[in-house]
């Protein structure tokens, strides 16, 4: 067991192209860390450059206190688990599982019982003798994941091992996996694109973009409190409706578009910095939920916007309207699938009593308390 | 609007499935039309007929031979009993059957060895100037044989070499290592890179894992490289010809070429020592089929 230091960690391939900028990141003993973040972004190059695969162009990187940046994968003492398994073919699944400790010259009869044993934690012990192109794609990655517990490592990492199963199976994987790293405590880092597994599986998650992490908190911390537009717009599906708005003077309410949003003192105490932004345009954060369907007794702070689509999902309805206010896309975090229809659209979850249809005006409450506000020019969020 | 989305895909599903097992049915062992089986009849016949002959020609007495009849008659095995010595020649088609055995071997060995750790080292490991590299290969691999064969004959003359194995076997390294170094060089580069960063993971060293984890799932390459340089060793006759005139080092193609003298041309021993020289061939090619597991890296990856 060991903790995981990265202090100002680089990657800088022979083409000069730089995939890592100085990345500083703590993953605590037994710790579950999951790396997030679209592709491209230097997740899987850090994962690899923790497990000794890729070499590390500058700064420093710990593993249970020891400097290892000049060391071999398997001097690091740790286990990983790939996107594609990588299984060796011609091997049973005992052999799979048993050919670390073969390699350590075990004797032969502690291999067998560490295999098994971990072939009962992962339910294997049926497919023990059948090679990984006799076994379903969810056995293979329990092949996998065999691979890496029964060498009892101080470090887990895996590199989207999830991906390459249908979605019902990932859902099923992604508690075992959780599971099985809470039942052998080992400091874990964990490489994903797909935030549902960031936010379900990581004590803690990092969210990268374009070599360099952008916030590293644990996953309500992470949607409550983005600390900037691209994780605010990057965490969160669907994702949260990102504004150009103008602040009035003394900051008591915004104009969005040709609305009128009132803010009350809570939102000013709460980000005193608020009221120097006043008579300049900010940009404002409010997820789906946080603009549920107006009625009779919401207060002022109701905006309008006409119903484009209603997509029924039977507990709520997701309804895509449009205003006239200016959409801001945070560059690289929009998330793949999500259709923009034009520049003033944005995303409501709505009671499914609401009865929004298409082509409709519809009209959302304004939860301004849990609005984000975000700097204009840097992206930045505006937090005090 | 609910409905229709959700009758959406379950549309497109149907539509979608029969297309593809249509085309599977037409890709995989389906039933081939009369013209596809007039073709195969002709590509068929056109291979075995010569073969057939010699096989047959081999049990002919020296009457039948040359004559229409296609069935020998009467069958005699006289051919085989004079080709392997049983006139009181001694052996020699046994001789040179076992020259050629370990002359190919020894040089199919040498260049699995030398070409899966070429290849291994071309087609993984980093390194300046590959393409320049591979491309020298290619070129020597179809150099003509008989450019080289004066001066070669002068080196293994001037180092005593003339009238040996080695004469043979460094030379037929020499010239079947580019093919098989291609060939395997192809096979690892197409075994996922991964499975040498998991072996790395596991503790293996390079060898290890060369040995351990890319072989096994190289086997394909490794038959494929092995038959081409064995059956290239085999019928190889220019330089067998021109380094190796002592009858105890002469390889089966020589050795029939060399039956006979100036006024009997024995042709029943040449078919019979041509069927029995081609039996390893058959045999190899017979056991290749099997043991070139189709889909051996299937599973390892998905897909």
């Amino acid at each position: 067991m060991a903790d995981i230091t990265l202090e100002k960690v680089v990657k800088v391939y022979p083409n000069g192209f730089e995939a890592v900028k100085e990345v500083d990141l703590d993953v605590a003993d037994g710790e579950f860390m999951v790396l997030v973040g679209p592709s491209g972004c230097g997740k899987t190059t850090l994962l690899r450059m923790v497990a000794g695969l890729e070499d590390i162009s500058a700064g420093t990187m710990r593993i249970g206190g020891k400097v290892v940046n000049d060391l071999g994968p398997k001097e690091r003492d740790i286990a990983m688990v790939f996107q594609n398994y990588a299984l060796y073919p011609h091997m049973t699944v005992a052999e799979n599982i048993g050919f670390a400790l073969k390699l350590r010259k075990m004797p032969k009869a502690e291999i067998d019982r560490k295999v098994k044993e971990a072939a009962d934690i992962l339910g294997l012990t049926e497919w023990i003798d059948r090679k990984p192109g006799q076994l379903s794609g969810g056995q293979r990655q329990r092949v996998a994941m065999g691979r890496a517990i029964v060498r009892e490592p101080s470090v887990f990492l895996m590199d989207e091992p999830l991906s390459n199963l249908d979605a019902k199976l990932r859902v099923q994987m992604r508690a075992e996996v959780s599971r099985i790293q809470r039942r052998l405590g080992v400091a874990t880092v964990y490489v994903t694109h797909d935030q549902v597994e960031a936010m379900t599986m990581g004590d803690r998650v990092a969210v990268m973009r374009s070599g360099v992490i952008q916030q590293v908190d644990d996953p309500q911390t992470l949607y409550d409190r983005p600390c900037n537009m691209f994780v605010a717009a990057f965490i969160g599906s669907p994702a949260m409706n990102l504004y150009e708005a103008t602040l009035e003077a003394g900051a008591g309410a915004l104009r969005l578009g040709s609305q009128r949003i009132e803010l009350p003192e809570a939102v000013r105490v709460a980000r005193p910095t608020l009221a120097g932004y006043a008579g300049r345009a900010v940009v404002i954060g409010l997820r789906p939920e946080h603009l549920p369907a107006a009625n009779e007794r919401s207060d002022g702070n109701v905006i309008e916007g006409d119903v484009e689509l209603v997509e029924a999902l039977g507990n709520e309805l997701q309804v895509h309207f449009s205003i006239d206010a200016e959409r801001i896309l945070a560059e690289g975090a929009d998330n793949a699938g999500e259709v923009t229809l034009h520049h003033g659209e944005g995303v409501a979850r709505v009671d499914t009593r609401s009865g929004m249809k298409p082509g409709s005006r519809g009209r959302f409450a304004v939860d301004t308390e849990r609005m984000q506000f975000f700097d204009a020019s840097d992206g930045l969020a505006i937090r005090e | 609007m609910a409905t229709v989305t959700a009758n959406r895909p379950s549309t497109s599903v149907a539509s979608s499935v029969p297309a593809t097992r249509r085309r599977r049915r037409r890709g995989r062992g389906a039933p081939i039309g009369p013209a596809m089986w007039v073709a195969v009849v002709v590509v068929v016949l056109f291979v075995l007929l010569p073969i057939a002959w010699m096989l047959l020609s081999s049990f002919k007495g020296p009457a039948s031979i040359g004559t229409t009849s296609i069935l020998p008659h009467p069958w005699t095995t006289s051919n085989y009993v004079s080709a392997f010595g049983g006139n009181g020649s001694g052996d020699t088609s046994g001789r040179y059957i076992l020259n050629s055995v370990i002359v190919a071997v020894s040089t199919t060995a040498l260049v699995l060895v030398l070409g899966t750790l070429a290849g291994y080292g071309l087609g993984r490991m980093p390194m300046r100037g590959k393409l320049p590299l591979m491309m020298v290969l290619l070129m020597i691999s179809v150099f003509p044989a008989i450019a080289v064969i004066a001066p070669l004959f002068l080196i293994m003359k001037s180092i005593g070499w003339l009238n040996s194995y080695q004469a043979l076997i460094l030379p037929y390294t020499a010239f079947n290592l580019p093919f098989a170094i291609w060939i395997l060089r192809n096979y690892l580069m197409g075994i996922p890179k991964e499975m040498e960063e998991t072996g790395r993971i596991d503790g293996a060293s390079p060898l290890r894992t060369l040995w351990s984890i890319i072989l096994p799932q190289a086997l394909p390459g490794l038959f494929t490289a092995g038959i081409f340089t064995f059956t290239a060793c085999w019928t190889e006759f220019l330089m067998a010809l021109s380094f190796n005139s002592d009858n105890n080092f002469r390889t089966i193609p020589v050795g029939i070429s060399q039956f006979g003298g100036q006024y009997s041309v024995p042709y029943g021993m040449y078919f019979a020592t041509s069927c029995v020289a081609a039996i390893p061939i058959a045999v190899l090619v017979l056991v290749f089929r099997k043991s070139v597991v189709s889909g051996l890296t299937s599973g390892a990856v998905k897909g």
